[in-house]
């Protein structure tokens, strides 16, 4: 490999990370909200399913993408109610209804997808690359970086928008009380429960987003299992980037990285390795991150625990 | 008494499930004075606090404030009626700034929170006014407990409030905090400001209070002007009978050494050293006592010597055998006997039965086991003689533990581990949580070991306790043996310097109060 192709090659890659980690961010950054105010919502994988056929279905039917992208939103928050008021309210398990929903939501969009839509094998339009004068005509950085669909653009501003309401509003500052020590904020005249309720609705929200970027961002079609795991790897992103939002869009990067190494280098005909393996490397790159990074220090004290009022 | 009073609780009553918290409690509190309200735990204090400033609603009964009835849903609507609470547990955010955990919960949810040198001002005025030293930008997890108290004291100033209730806040403090503490609450009614404070310790309840309300099985018995009685006669009314504050005990004759520890060091659940080089010995017949402001090292202590945290450097001796390193199953078998702080956690399981407590550390070994099976004629025939002598409250050996009161619980760890017949008794924190009557009673029963030969070590923050029954007293700060004196009540000053870090050599005198 030449240099000329080897800066191309590098273009090319980070374009394709940031596009591969726009769903990544989306649900991470959601998650951190969850997380901060004390509810770890493993159930991150159904509800992006949930978000990914809305997404498709709404956009099939209405040709719109703008209104699949909302259909995203709607569903991921409507499963996150059911998530909220199961865990919040009743006080479930968080971990058995999240892995419950995420059975529910593997197997009701299969279901829905297989009597709808499987025999139509349609696909629909979806978001474009926009092309942003003389920006996406540099050469190699207008690849890397200007040459994107408008959601992927979006996750900048919802990082920084993230990151303005936790840490510069009052909102923020509650729902990170309401994580470490729920009944200070329950002390203080603030509903710990409202805020959970809140803080699940936003992440599952966000998720729901990361879904439909799937079906309306990235390829045109709903598959079954379409997130792939994307839900799971998204919880190791927060811990990863220590509950912090902007923690979570650069590490989504990162892990965008190994998907788009992976894509990448099964095209090349030089590398000889079964491209099972490499197919498996944001997986593997998972699991060490979950084993290397494992301090607890960062975690909000109260993660996965119901808050019981007298 | 006034005609009319600043507060005014008449008749309350609540229950929690079939415990009764409060059975028809009346008292009255008058404007800018430092009422106490004395009692042994379970007497109801705490829930009464709670239900004046708005944590708890009472079931039935009335609260009158300045002259009209009022009833709060929230602590938030009784600090809009200037009334605050410093609990017991702070309700500070650990992961935030001081700053930050005053303006939690203020303004609309949709704040931007763009004001915070007006706050930090407000702080800083506050702060310098009482001499409180509080910095608004300092992170909760950062301070000690009693900069943290300082803090919620703060916080309730920074709201606004007329009357504030202060929960047991001496627990946490060195006798010098405590001085410190208790003159700023003479400030406070300086300022015009009525204060309301719970405690269970009678001296200074003496000291700074203008009356006294004695509560008592969730009632107030009686309220005293200060100076119409004196200790013995508080501690009469809060147990409703004679208490010896005096336990009789003969002069100690140490014998040969028990438990020798020599510089040893081991770190904390944080990673950081938690005792540094630590040196005793215990001999046969003497009770020797740790004392030191909670946090200082000695729950690591106890449990690097009982073989639950690892030893860094340093060597454990018991008997002349060498146990430092082995693993806690070891080291009971070397005739080691732990009587824990925290016995939810290393004393009992909750959710099993007396019997099954009482057998914890034997359940394998005759006559409580025989071919792998547990012969429960045996365990129960053991566990009805120790229920018997140790006067434990419950119903039979096979009732849930978790059923028992603190007290009758404590009562069994002790039991179990007297009955082992150790040589070497640790304890750590003797009478927590424990009423009086219960108190005395493991307290003579360790003193009775002490005569038999038994070598014990003593660790407590309650400084009655080791002036009862120690014959000399360690203190520990900072993880390190600091000095050691002798159980008088008269090297108090001297021995709250060491605890708050000054070593002998350096003892200013005695700060004046």
């Amino acid at each position: 490999m030449d240099d000329m192709m080897f800066l191309t090659f590098l273009a090319t890659l980070v374009g394709a990370a940031w596009r591969l980690a726009t769903p990544l961010i989306f649900a991470s950054i959601g998650e951190v909200f969850s997380e901060r105010a004390g509810v770890l919502n493993i159930g991150l994988e159904g509800t992006m399913l949930v978000g990914a056929f809305c997404g498709f279905a709404t956009a099939f039917a209405t040709g719109s993408i703008l209104l699949g992208l909302l259909a995203g939103v709607g569903g991921g928050m409507l499963f996150g109610l059911v998530f909220a008021f199961f865990t919040i309210t009743i006080k479930a398990d968080q971990i058995v209804v999240g892995a419950a929903l995420n059975l529910l939501g593997m197997g009701l969009t299969a279901f829905l997808f297989r009597t709808y839509y499987v025999s139509t094998g349609k696909g629909i339009e979806i978001a474009q690359p926009i092309h942003i004068p003389w920006l996406s005509d540099l050469p190699f950085l207008g690849e890397a970086f200007f040459k994107q669909n408008l959601i992927v653009y979006s996750t900048i501003l919802v990082a920084i928008l993230a990151t303005l309401v936790l840490y510069r509003t009052s909102f923020g500052l509650t729902l990170r009380a309401v994580g470490e020590h729920p009944k200070a904020v329950d002390v203080a005249g603030r509903n710990v429960a409202g805020y959970r309720y809140a803080a699940v609705l936003v992440g599952t929200g966000l998720a729901g987003l990361g879904g439909a970027f799937l079906t309306l961002g990235h390829s045109n079609q709903f598959v079954e299992g379409i997130t792939s795991g994307r839900g799971f790897i998204a919880l190791a992103v927060v811990v990863f980037a220590r509950w912090s939002p902007m923690g979570a869009f650069f590490v989504s990067l990162l892990f965008g990285l190994f998907y788009a190494l992976q894509l990448m280098l099964q095209a090349q005909a030089s590398i000889v390795v079964p491209y099972q393996l490499l197919q498996a490397l944001p997986y593997i790159m998972t699991i060490i991150t979950l084993v290397v990074v494992r301090g607890k220090g960062a975690a909000p004290s109260k993660l996965g625990q119901p808050y019981e009022m007298r | 008494m006034s005609a009319k009073p600043f507060l005014r609780i008449d008749n309350i009553r609540k229950r929690f499930g079939p415990i009764v918290a409060s059975d028809g409690v009346s008292l009255e509190i008058e404007e800018g004075e430092i009422h106490a309200l004395l009692g042994e735990n379970g007497a109801g204090k705490s829930v009464l606090m709670s239900m004046i400033c708005g944590m708890v609603r009472p079931d039935e009964g009335e609260i009158i404030y300045r002259g009209q009835s009022v009833r709060f849903n929230s602590p938030r609507e009784a600090i809009r009626q200037r009334i605050g609470m410093v609990h017991q547990h702070f309700m500070l955010v650990p992961n935030l700034t001081v700053a930050e955990n005053y303006i939690l919960g203020q303004g609309s949810a949709l704040k931007v929170i763009n004001d915070m040198d007006k706050v930090d001002a407000k702080i800083r005025e506050l702060s310098d006014r009482y001499a409180l030293d509080v910095r608004p930008d300092a992170i909760i997890e950062d301070l000690s407990v009693g900069e943290q108290q300082r803090v919620e004291i703060l916080k309730v100033l920074f709201h606004g409030i007329d009357l504030l209730i202060l929960d047991e806040p001496t627990a946490v403090l060195t006798p010098q905090e405590t001085d410190r503490l208790l003159a700023l609450m003479g400030d406070l009614v300086k300022d015009g400001k009525t204060v309301v404070f719970i405690s269970h310790k009678l001296d200074e309840v003496m000291r700074v209070s203008n009356r006294i309300s004695v509560m008592r099985d969730g009632r107030v018995v009686h309220t005293v002007n200060v100076g119409e009685t004196d200790a013995r006669g508080l501690a009469r009314m809060m147990v409703g009978r004679d208490v010896g504050m005096e336990l009789p005990r003969s002069p100690s004759a140490p014998g040969p050494l028990v438990l020798s520890v020599d510089n040893l060091t081991c770190r904390g659940e944080t990673g950081l050293p938690a005792v540094r080089g630590v040196s005793l010995d215990v001999r046969a017949g003497e009770i020797v006592g740790i004392a030191g402001v909670s946090g200082n090292g000695q729950t690591e202590l106890s449990l690097a010597l009982s073989g639950l945290l690892p030893v860094d450097t340093g060597r454990v001796v018991l008997n002349g055998k060498d146990i430092t390193g082995l693993g806690p199953a070891r080291i009971n078998a070397s005739g080691f006997s732990h009587i824990p702080e925290d016995r939810h956690k290393h004393g009992i399981v909750m959710s099993l039965s007396l019997g099954e407590n009482t057998i914890l550390q034997r359940y394998d070994q005759p006559p409580f086991a025989a071919r792998g099976m547990l012969n429960r004629r045996a365990i129960g025939e053991h566990t009805r003689d120790l229920i018997k002598r140790f006067r434990i409250k419950s119903r039979d050996e096979n009732q849930r533990i978790g059923d028992l009161s603190g007290g009758n619980q404590q009562k069994l760890v002790v039991a179990r581990e007297l009955a082992r017949n150790p040589d070497f008794i640790l304890v750590n924190q003797l009478a927590r949580g424990i009423d009086i009557g219960a108190m005395e009673f493991v307290m003579e029963e360790m003193l009775k070991q002490r005569d038999s030969g038994k070598a014990i070590l003593l660790i407590s923050t309650e400084l009655e306790e080791l002036f009862a029954i120690c014959d000399r007293i360690l203190v520990m700060c900072h993880g390190e043996i600091l000095g050691e004196l002798p159980p008088e009540r008269t090297r108090l000053d001297e021995l709250g310097l060491l605890m708050a870090g000054k070593r002998a050599d350096v003892v200013q005198p005695p700060l004046a109060s």
